[in-house]
C-alpha cells in the first residue's frame, strides 16, 4: 500500500516538473524563433516608444551620463521628432551595478531577444556578444544608408574600431582614454628628479623609485597587481608593459602564453616588489586600488600608472573621489616607456592601452530607423557638449576634442600624443579568462612566487582557457 | 558557573556584538566618513545629500513590497505545509523535505541566474514586482517549512483532540488551536524571510528594468563612482535609513510576539 | 492506520495533499526547475557571451573533471569546509548555546539588550553589515586595532580565514541562540535540579540531561546552519576571496568563474557538487545525531 501511494506521489511531483520544464522550453523557442527585423519595419511609423539603458543612475554611478539622458537627450530628441510630426515616447533605464553585472543583464536580455533598443555598451565586449548573436552590424540592423553619417569622418578609424569586430561597425564609440604615468613632482623634487620626467625604459621607472624610497612613508611606486582590482590590474599594469616588451596580448591568432615578453613583465614587477617599490598591501586589498587613489592624492604615492579617468575623477579637485587640490601644480605625467627604447610593438619608444564605450543599436528593436536616428542624435557635436557640460574629456570625434580638450594641457597631450601609439584589447570571449590568468600571474609574484613558476602556471592557464596549445605562443 | 563568570561572558558578548555596529550609529552623521570609526560632528548633511537622490526613499517603498509579499507568501504556504506534513505521514515527506532544501542553495547561488531569468522571461514576469517575489518565495520556503515542521512536531497533540471533541472541523482546528501556539516561530519566519529579501540584490537586480521599481538593496550598490568607489557620505546615511525599518519590525514583533522559537510545551 | 495516530486534527491525507499542494506547485516552478536546468548547464559549455552563447555543446562531465582537477577548486572546497566548521559548527553553535544557557540566569534587561545586539547582527542588510566590518578590521583607523593597540594590522589581509570565520559567528549566531533557548525551555527543570543535588557539574548536567533532550534541536541547528554557511557569499563583500583565493570559499569561487570569467557552465557544475557535499555533510549529521534516539 505504502510502496504504492509512494510512488504515486513521485509520480505526479514528476509530471508537475516535466510539464513545466516543458512548457518553458516551448515558451523560450517560441520567443527564440521569432526572426530579427528588418531595416524599414515600421520606418513610417507615428508612435513611436525608444528605450535607451546604460550603467548610470542619476544620484549614484555615473550620474552625469543618467542627468544628460534625462535632461537633454530624451526631451530634444523628442522635440525634434515632434516637428517633424512624428510622436516618440523615450524612456531611459538606468543601472548602476559593476560592470560585469550590467553586462550580464544587458546579455540576458539580449540572449532573451529583448532589452533597451538603444544600449551603452563598453567596446570590449563587441566581440563576444557579436558571437552570441546578441548584436549585428549597423548595416543589418539600419540599412546601408548607416555609412553616410556625417559623423563617421569625425571619429579616427582607431576608436571606431572600439565599436567594430571583424571589421564590422556595430555601434557609434563615445569617447576613448589612454593611460600614462602619473608622478607627484613635490616628492620628485625632494627625491632629486626632475619635474619634466620622462622614463625611457623600465630601469628609469626603478631608478626613480629608488630615490623615491628614500622619503618616508612614501610608497614609490603604483603599477596594478593581483586579483583584487580585477581588470585594473591588466589594463593598468600587464598590458601596457607586454607592449612595451614588444608583445600584444593577442595577434594572429594566438595568444601570449609563457612567452619572453610575459616572463620580462613578471620579472619587472618582481623587482618593483623585491625592492620595496611596490605596497603589496595596495595589491592584495579587497579595496586596494582605492587605498592607492586615496595615498596618491594625499601626496604619499611617487609614480602611478593609470588611465586618464584618474586625471578627470578620481584626483579632480572639484568633485573627484579622492581629490587632490593641489593637482594642477603637483601632478606631472609621462609616457609609459617601452622595456628599452624601441623594444615596445612596432620598435616603439612609448606605449599606452586604451578602452572606450559606445551605443549601439538592439537587433530586436522594433524601431530601427528610429532607433538610429536617435543614435546619430547621441552622437552628434551638440549632445555631446551638452554631456560635457564644460568639463574636458576625450570623445571620440575630433571637431568636439578640438575645442574642449584645448584648455587642458593634459588631455591634449593624451589626446594627441599618447592615443597615436596605445593599443586595444581583443575583445573575444575568452579574453575575461585570459585577463584573470595575466591577474593571478601578477598575483603569484606578489604572494612571492619566482616568475618561472608564475609564468609557467600562466601559460597553463592560458591553454586551458583558449582551447588548446595552437592557439598559443610559447616562445 | 560562578556569577563572575557569567557576568565576564555577558561583557564580552555585549562588546564582542556591538563594536562592529558603531560605525553605523557615527559614519551617518559625520560630515567626511571614512572607514573607520571616529567621533562625528553630528552634521545631518549625509542626509540632505541622500534625499536628493531621486530613488533612495522611493527603493525602500519597494522593499517593503517584496519583503512583505515574500513575507506572507513564505510565511502562510508554509504553515500550511508544515502543519499536513507534521500531522499526516505524507509518504517520502523527509526525503523531500531535504531534496528541497538541497536544491534551495543550488538557486540563491549565482550559477542559476540565467535559468532563472529565461523562465521568469518565458513567463512575462521580467521587470514585474511579483517575479521577484515568487522566485525569492521558492527560494525560502524548503528552510521555512523545515523549521517549520520541526516547530510543529514539539506542540502537543492534545489540545487539537479536545478541539475536536467538541466538534471544530480540521480547518478551524488549525486556525483557532494550532496557530495561536506557533505564533512566535510563525514570527520567527516571517521575519527571517523579510531579512532575507530586504538584502536581497541579485534576483532584483537581474529582473527588474524599471528605476522606480528597484529595491532599496540594489539602489545601496548605485552609490559607486565609475571606478568603483564607494560614495561613503551616501552609503553610511543610506545605511541607517536603510536598516531601520528591519530593526524597528524586531523590535515590534519581538513586542508583540515574542521573537523566539518556541518549545516550552513539548509534551 | 498509523495516520490517525498522529492526525490530531483529523486533517486526512487528501486535506494535507491540498494544504502542501501550493507551497509545492511554487517550489516545483520556481526552484526545481531552475535547479534542474542549472544542473543541466552543468554539462554544457555554456557561457553567457560569444560562440558557447549561441552554440553550447553538451560535454557531459567534462566540468566535473576540469574541477576535481583544478587546484583552485580544491583550495576552495578546504576554506568552504572550514568556513562551515569555524564559524558554524563551532562558533555559532557553541556561541549560540552559550548564549542560550547563560542568559537564563541574568536580569530580564540584560538579557534583552544581549539578544537584541545579537539579533540585530543576524537582520542587518549584508551590504550593510560589510561595510561594518571592513571598517572594524581596517588597517588604518579600525575599531579593532585601535581597541587593541595593533594599529596597521590589516586584518582582512593578514588573517582572511580568522576574520571571515569570526565575522560569520558574528553574523549567525542568532539562530542558534533562538532555537537552543527553546530547546532548553523544554528540559525539565525538576531534571536539572535533581543532577544538581547528586552533585553533578555543569558539564555533566549538560551532557547527562541536556543533550539528550535537545538532541533533535541540535542536529536541526547544525544541519541548516551549515547548508546556509555553507552557501554564504558574504565573504565576497569582506575579502573579494583574496588574498590570493586566501578566502575564496566556494560561492565565492563560483562567482568569480560565472560571472567574471563568464564560465557558466563551470560554475553550474560546481553548484551541483556543493549540492552533494551538502547532502553528505547532512547524512553524516543524520547518523550522529539519529543514532542513539
Amino acid at each position: 500500500m505504502r510502496t504504492i501511494s509512494t510512488h504515486g506521489v513521485r509520480t505526479r511531483v514528476l509530471a508537475v516538473v516535466a510539464t513545466s520544464l516543458a512548457l518553458v522550453g516551448a515558451a523560450a523557442c517560441d520567443r527564440s524563433s521569432s526572426t530579427g527585423t528588418s531595416p524599414s519595419q515600421n520606418a513610417g511609423a507615428k508612435d513611436v516608444t525608444l528605450t535607451i539603458t546604460s550603467n548610470s543612475i542619476a544620484g549614484g554611478k555615473n550620474a552625469d551620463e543618467a542627468d544628460w539622458y534625462a535632461k537633454y537627450v530624451i526631451p530634444t530628441f523628442t522635440k525634434q521628432q515632434k516637428a517633424k510630426g512624428v510622436n516618440v515616447t523615450v524612456t531611459f533605464q538606468p543601472s548602476g551595478v559593476d560592470d560585469e553585472q550590467y553586462k550580464t543583464k544587458v546579455a540576458l536580455d539580449l540572449k532573451s531577444r529583448a532589452g533597451a533598443d538603444i544600449m551603452a555598451l563598453d567596446g570590449i565586449w563587441v566581440g563576444e556578444f557579436a558571437q552570441a548573436g546578441y548584436l549585428k552590424p549597423l548595416t543589418d540592423v539600419a540599412g546601408p544608408s548607416v555609412t553616410s553619417w556625417e559623423g563617421w569622418s569625425q571619429i579616427p578609424k582607431a576608436v571606431q574600431a572600439n565599436a567594430s569586430f571583424e571589421d564590422k561597425t556595430y555601434g557609434i564609440p563615445a569617447g576613448t582614454d589612454g593611460r600614462v604615468l602619473y608622478f607627484n613632482k613635490k616628492l620628485f623634487a625632494q627625491a632629486g628628479l626632475p619635474a619634466d620626467w620622462q622614463p625611457k625604459s623600465w630601469q628609469d621607472i626603478i631608478d626613480a623609485g629608488m630615490k623615491l624610497k628614500a622619503i618616508s612613508g612614501v610608497n614609490p611606486i603604483q603599477i596594478n597587481a593581483g586579483t583584487a582590482m580585477g581588470e585594473a590590474t591588466t589594463m593598468q599594469g600587464v598590458l601596457p608593459l607586454l607592449v612595451g616588451a614588444g608583445s600584444e596580448i593577442y595577434s594572429g591568432g594566438k595568444w601570449q602564453g609563457d612567452t619572453k615578453a610575459v616572463r620580462d613583465v613578471l620579472t619587472f614587477y618582481k623587482t618593483l616588489l623585491d625592492q620595496g617599490l611596490e605596497n603589496k598591501n595596495f595589491q592584495q586589498a579587497a579595496k586596494g586600488r582605492d587605498q592607492s587613489f586615496a595615498a596618491f592624492a594625499a601626496g604619499k604615492v611617487g609614480i602611478l600608472l593609470e588611465g586618464d579617468y584618474f586625471w578627470r575623477s578620481v584626483i579632480n579637485p572639484d568633485n573627484g573621489d579622492a581629490p587632490m587640490a593641489s593637482r594642477n601644480s603637483d601632478v606631472g605625467w609621462a609616457f609609459i616607456p617601452a622595456r628599452e627604447p624601441g623594444s615596445g610593438v612596432g620598435g616603439s619608444n612609448d606605449v599606452s592601452m586604451s578602452g572606450g564605450g559606445g551605443y549601439f543599436l538592439n537587433p530586436n528593436t522594433k524601431y530601427p530607423q528610429q532607433a538610429w536616428e536617435l543614435l546619430q542624435f547621441i552622437g552628434s557635436p551638440d549632445a555631446i557638449n551638452a554631456l560635457l557640460h564644460g568639463s574636458a574629456k576625450i570623445t571620440a570625434r575630433q571637431d568636439v576634442n578640438e575645442k574642449v580638450l584645448s584648455s587642458d594641457p593634459f588631455l591634449s597631450f593624451v589626446s594627441q600624443k599618447v592615443l597615436p601609439v596605445t593599443h586595444y584589447r581583443p575583445g573575444l570571449a575568452v579574453y575575461p579568462q585570459v585577463s584573470q590568468a595575466l591577474q593571478q600571474a601578477t598575483a603569484d609574484i606578489v604572494s612571492g612566487k619566482s616568475v618561472d613558476e608564475a609564468a609557467k602556471a600562466y601559460g597553463a592557464a592560458v591553454e586551458k582557457a583558449v582551447g588548446g596549445a595552437d592557439k598559443v605562443s610559447s616562445s | 558557573m560562578g556569577r563572575l563568570a557569567i557576568t565576564a561572558f555577558v561583557a564580552a558578548a555585549i562588546a564582542f556584538w556591538a563594536l562592529p555596529m558603531l560605525w553605523l550609529v557615527t559614519a551617518p552623521f559625520n560630515s567626511h566618513p571614512g572607514l573607520d570609526v571616529s567621533w562625528p560632528d553630528w552634521t545631518l548633511e549625509n542626509f540632505r545629500k541622500l534625499s536628493e537622490n531621486p530613488y533612495a526613499f522611493s527603493s525602500l517603498k519597494n522593499s517593503v513590497y517584496l519583503a512583505v509579499g515574500t513575507m506572507l507568501g513564505v510565511t502562510v504556504m508554509a504553515a500550511l505545509a508544515a502543519y499536513s506534513l507534521s500531522r499526516v505521514r505524507i509518504p517520502g515527506r523527509n526525503t523531500i523535505l531535504y531534496g528541497l532544501l538541497l536544491l534551495s542553495s543550488i538557486v540563491t547561488g549565482t550559477a542559476a541566474m540565467v535559468p532563472i531569468f529565461q523562465l521568469m522571461f518565458a513567463l512575462n514576469l521580467v521587470d514585474d514586482r511579483s517575479g521577484v517575489i515568487l522566485v525569492l518565495t521558492g527560494g525560502l520556503l524548503p528552510a521555512a517549512i523545515f523549521i517549520l515542521k520541526d516547530f510543529m512536531d514539539a506542540t502537543p497533540k492534545s489540545y487539537e483532540e479536545s478541539a475536536r471533541v467538541f466538534g471544530a472541523t480540521p480547518l478551524q482546528v488549525l486556525r483557532h488551536v494550532v496557530l495561536p501556539i506557533v505564533r512566535p516561530g510563525l514570527a520567527t519566519i516571517a521575519v527571517w524571510a523579510l531579512v532575507n529579501v530586504w538584502s536581497d540584490f541579485l534576483t532584483s537586480y537581474i529582473l527588474l528594468r524599471d528605476p522606480t521599481k528597484l529595491p532599496a538593496g540594489v539602489v545601496m550598490y548605485t552609490f559607486y563612482s565609475e571606478g568603483g568607489q564607494a560614495n561613503l557620505p551616501l552609503i553610511s546615511a543610506f545605511s541607517l535609513v536603510y536598516a531601520l525599518p528591519v530593526v524597528a519590525l524586531y523590535l515590534f514583533v519581538n513586542r508583540r510576539y515574542g521573537f523566539r522559537f518556541h518549545g516550552g510545551i513539548k509534551s | 492506520m498509523t495516520v490517525t495516530s498522529v492526525d490530531a486534527a483529523g486533517l486526512g491525507r487528501r486535506r494535507a495533499m491540498g494544504l502542501v499542494t501550493p507551497a509545492l506547485l511554487l517550489v516545483t516552478a520556481f526552484l526545481v526547475v531552475p535547479a534542474v536546468w542549472t544542473v543541466y548547464l552543468g554539462m554544457t559549455d555554456y557561457r553567457l557571451t560569444g560562440i558557447q552563447a549561441a552554440n553550447p555543446q553538451f560535454v557531459g562531465l567534462d566540468n566535473y573533471r576540469a574541477a576535481l582537477a583544478d587546484p583552485d577548486f580544491r583550495n576552495s572546497l578546504w576554506l568552504t569546509l572550514l568556513f562551515v566548521l569555524g564559524s558554524a559548527v563551532v562558533g555559532q553553535t557553541v556561541a549560540g548555546f552559550a548564549l542560550a544557557w547563560t542568559l537564563r540566569g541574568v536580569p530580564r534587561l540584560v538579557r534583552g539588550v544581549v539578544e537584541t545586539l545579537v539579533l540585530l547582527a543576524w537582520i542587518l542588510p549584508s551590504s550593510i553589515v560589510a561595510f561594518l566590518w571592513v571598517a572594524y578590521l581596517s588597517g588604518d583607523g579600525g575599531t579593532l586595532n585601535a581597541l587593541l593597540h595593533t594599529t596597521g594590522t590589516d586584518w582582512l589581509l593578514e588573517h582572511p580565514m580568522a576574520s571571515i570565520i569570526v565575522f560569520n559567528t558574528w553574523r549567525g549566531t542568532a539562530f542558534s541562540m533562538l532555537l537552543f533557548s527553546a530547546a532548553l525551555g523544554a528540559v525539565p527543570p525538576s531534571q536539572l535540579e535533581s543532577a544538581r543535588l547528586a552533585g553533578a557539574g555543569t558539564f555533566a548536567q549538560l551532557r547527562d540531561v541536556v543533550l539528550p533532550h535537545i538532541r533533535g534541536h541540535v542536529l536541526t541547528n547544525t544541519l541548516l546552519i551549515s547548508l546556509w554557511t555553507f552557501n554564504d557569499f558574504s565573504p565576497y563583500l569582506l575579502t573579494a576571496g583574496g588574498p590570493n583565493h586566501a578566502s575564496e570559499t566556494l560561492p565565492v569561487f563560483i562567482y568569480n568563474k560565472a560571472l567574471y570569467g563568464g564560465q557558466l557552465g563551470y560554475g553550474s557544475a560546481i553548484s551541483f557538487i556543493m549540492l552533494v557535499i551538502n547532502l553528505v555533510i547532512a547524512l553524516f549529521y543524520v547518523r550522529l545525531l539519529r543514532e542513539r534516539r
